[in-house]
């Protein structure tokens, strides 16, 4: 540890440029931020480095979303801000003052599930389960974002606007790695819930 | 994570001045790069001026004809924009070719040209680097080096600029507006944005200390067939090896850039010239002087291979 935090110094001290700054003694003070999970109001007192993820997690409690890799290339701690998918663990919860954040545990409730979950269950579409809420808040975000017209690579004509299909999907949801490999199951659970919805 | 100071700020003037004023302090918008190498303390700002409330996520028209594209307009959405997709396809195109659906909510137009190099031996604190830490030596170097740059680089440094954006916007002749902490603005072609690596890797970009950016212009429409290819090792959300950005005018001329190869989009005004004799031509002068590693000697046939599969797709694109 020691070793580590002198070398880490040497880095920060050592860089000609704007890099170098004097890092104050103590931990600088908590921030207040306030902001909106699945329609209810939290203020909360943080430390400036917690992530959206650990903010939900470690201090809301609500441990549905997931930390898989913490550096946003496995999407399992995908959640929707203002309904817009992200990766938790790549933002800052100090920047979503007024945001209004949607966790799996707001779409939908054990009885009554929202149609993806639904459909999840009925596909089978997992075996572990880790990055199913991942999955499901990201397929959210997907149908929605093929709905607005965001283009993606796999279109043959990027001026048009693309249609659900089941090469879109697997392009679309490629943010979020399934490591037990359920993904034929995952794509006919959203494609069900898109045709339900087309 | 190292310990860091927060602050939000309300107007571009005073955030670049926030950032100016305090050594060690960093703008951050989408934050996905930053806070990734944050967490790995290969980045350690000791202030954080947050400039997502600067209201610079607009694209509008110029009086030139082209686009001001605010600095904060996410990737989604500049890839969304339908202006964009009919006039600047190759920009569309290149955005959706990287990263994944939710990085490309967060990213930022600044942001993306600013993102580090994905070299392994950057991220791995353990290891010299002279990006990460300049005079510390380049562990890259008799390293493995099949992602890495087979152009531009320097007995210093051999890592590749990330960016797909970046391509496009080198092959549209993008502009990057700026203004500093006295409000001088500024604007850089995109092909001065970028610098290579020489004996300084750890400056990549013409900024100065605290200078921000506002927009990126795009001059007016050049039409032609906008095609951007890329070529990494799994279908989707994979850093290029090759990639290829290219509009190509119904006679046969046009223009490439060339991502995954060097430190900064590769293009070369005198190399578009040979376009018409085919990609062999085009990527014998653009890629002259080549000097690859035993991992990525294959980056050469690979960038002729993908040019003459873009100039097909040229040919072939409604």
């Amino acid at each position: 540890m020691l070793a580590g935090g002198a070398a880490t110094a040497v880095v920060a001290t050592s860089h000609a440029s704007a890099r170098t700054g004097d890092r104050p003694a103590a931990d600088p003070a908590p921030v207040k931020v306030s902001f909106k999970v699945n329609g209810e109001r939290h203020d909360l007192t943080l430390d400036t480095r917690t992530t959206l993820l650990d903010a939900l997690r470690e201090h809301l409690h609500l441990t549905g979303t997931k930390k898989g890799c913490d550096h946003g290339q496995c999407g399992a701690c995908t959640v929707l801000v203002d309904g817009v998918r992200i990766n938790s663990c790549l933002s800052l919860a100090v920047m979503h003052e007024g945001d209004d954040v949607t966790t799996i545990e707001g779409l939908g409730t054990p009885e009554k599930l929202h149609p993806l979950q639904a459909a999840f269950v009925k596909h089978d579409g997992y075996q572990c389960g880790y990055c199913t809420p991942g999955q499901i808040c990201s397929a959210v975000g997907v149908l929605d974002e093929i709905k607005r017209g965001v283009p993606s690579h796999v279109q043959a004509d990027i001026a048009v606007s693309p249609a659900f299909s089941n090469l879109e999907l697997r392009e679309r949801m490629s943010g979020n790695i399934c490591r037990c490999g359920a993904y034929s199951n995952i794509a006919e659970a959203i494609a069900e819930v898109a045709g339900e919805k087309a | 994570m190292k310990a860091f100071t927060y602050e939000r700020a309300h107007d571009p003037v005073a955030a670049a001045r926030a950032v100016a004023a305090r050594p060690g302090a960093r703008f951050i918008a989408g934050g996905t790069n930053l806070l990734d190498l944050m967490k790995i303390e290969v980045e350690t700002p000791v202030h954080l001026v947050d400039v997502q409330d600067l209201k610079l996520d607009r694209i509008e028209p110029t009086d030139a004809g082209g686009l001001r594209i605010g600095a904060l307009v996410t990737n989604t959405d500049l890839a969304t924009d339908s202006r964009v997709r009919r006039d600047y396809g190759v920009l569309s195109r290149a955005i959706v070719a990287g990263a994944s659906g939710q990085l490309r909510n967060k990213a930022t137009t600044a942001g993306n040209l600013l993102q580090r190099t994905r070299c392994a031996y950057f991220y791995d604190t353990n290891m010299p680097c002279n990006k990460r830490k300049p005079g510390s030596g380049c562990a890259a170097i008799g390293g493995i080096s099949r992602q890495l740059a087979v152009i531009g680089s320097s007995d210093k440094c051999i890592a590749t600029h990330p960016s797909d954006m970046a391509v496009a916007m080198r092959v549209l002749d993008a502009t990057v507006e700026t203004v500093n902490a006295i409000g001088e603005t500024r604007a850089i072609p995109i092909a001065d944005f970028h610098r290579l690596p020489g004996d300084t890797p750890h400056i990549e970009t013409a900024l100065a200390p605290g200078e921000l950016i506002t927009a990126v212009t795009l001059p007016k429409p050049i039409g032609g067939k906008h095609v951007y290819e890329k070529v990494r090792d799994r279908a989707s959300y994979a850093f290029a090896l090759i990639s290829v950005a290219a509009v190509i005018q119904p006679d046969g001329t046009g223009r490439v850039a060339l991502g995954g190869v060097a430190h900064k989009p590769w293009r070369d005004e005198a190399a578009e010239a040979e376009l018409p004799r085919g990609a062999k031509a085009v990527t014998a002068k653009l890629l002259a002087g080549a000097k690859p590693t035993h991992d990525n000697a294959f980056k050469l046939p690979l960038a002729e291979r993908t040019l003459a599969a873009a100039m097909a797709e040229a040919r072939t694109t409604a």
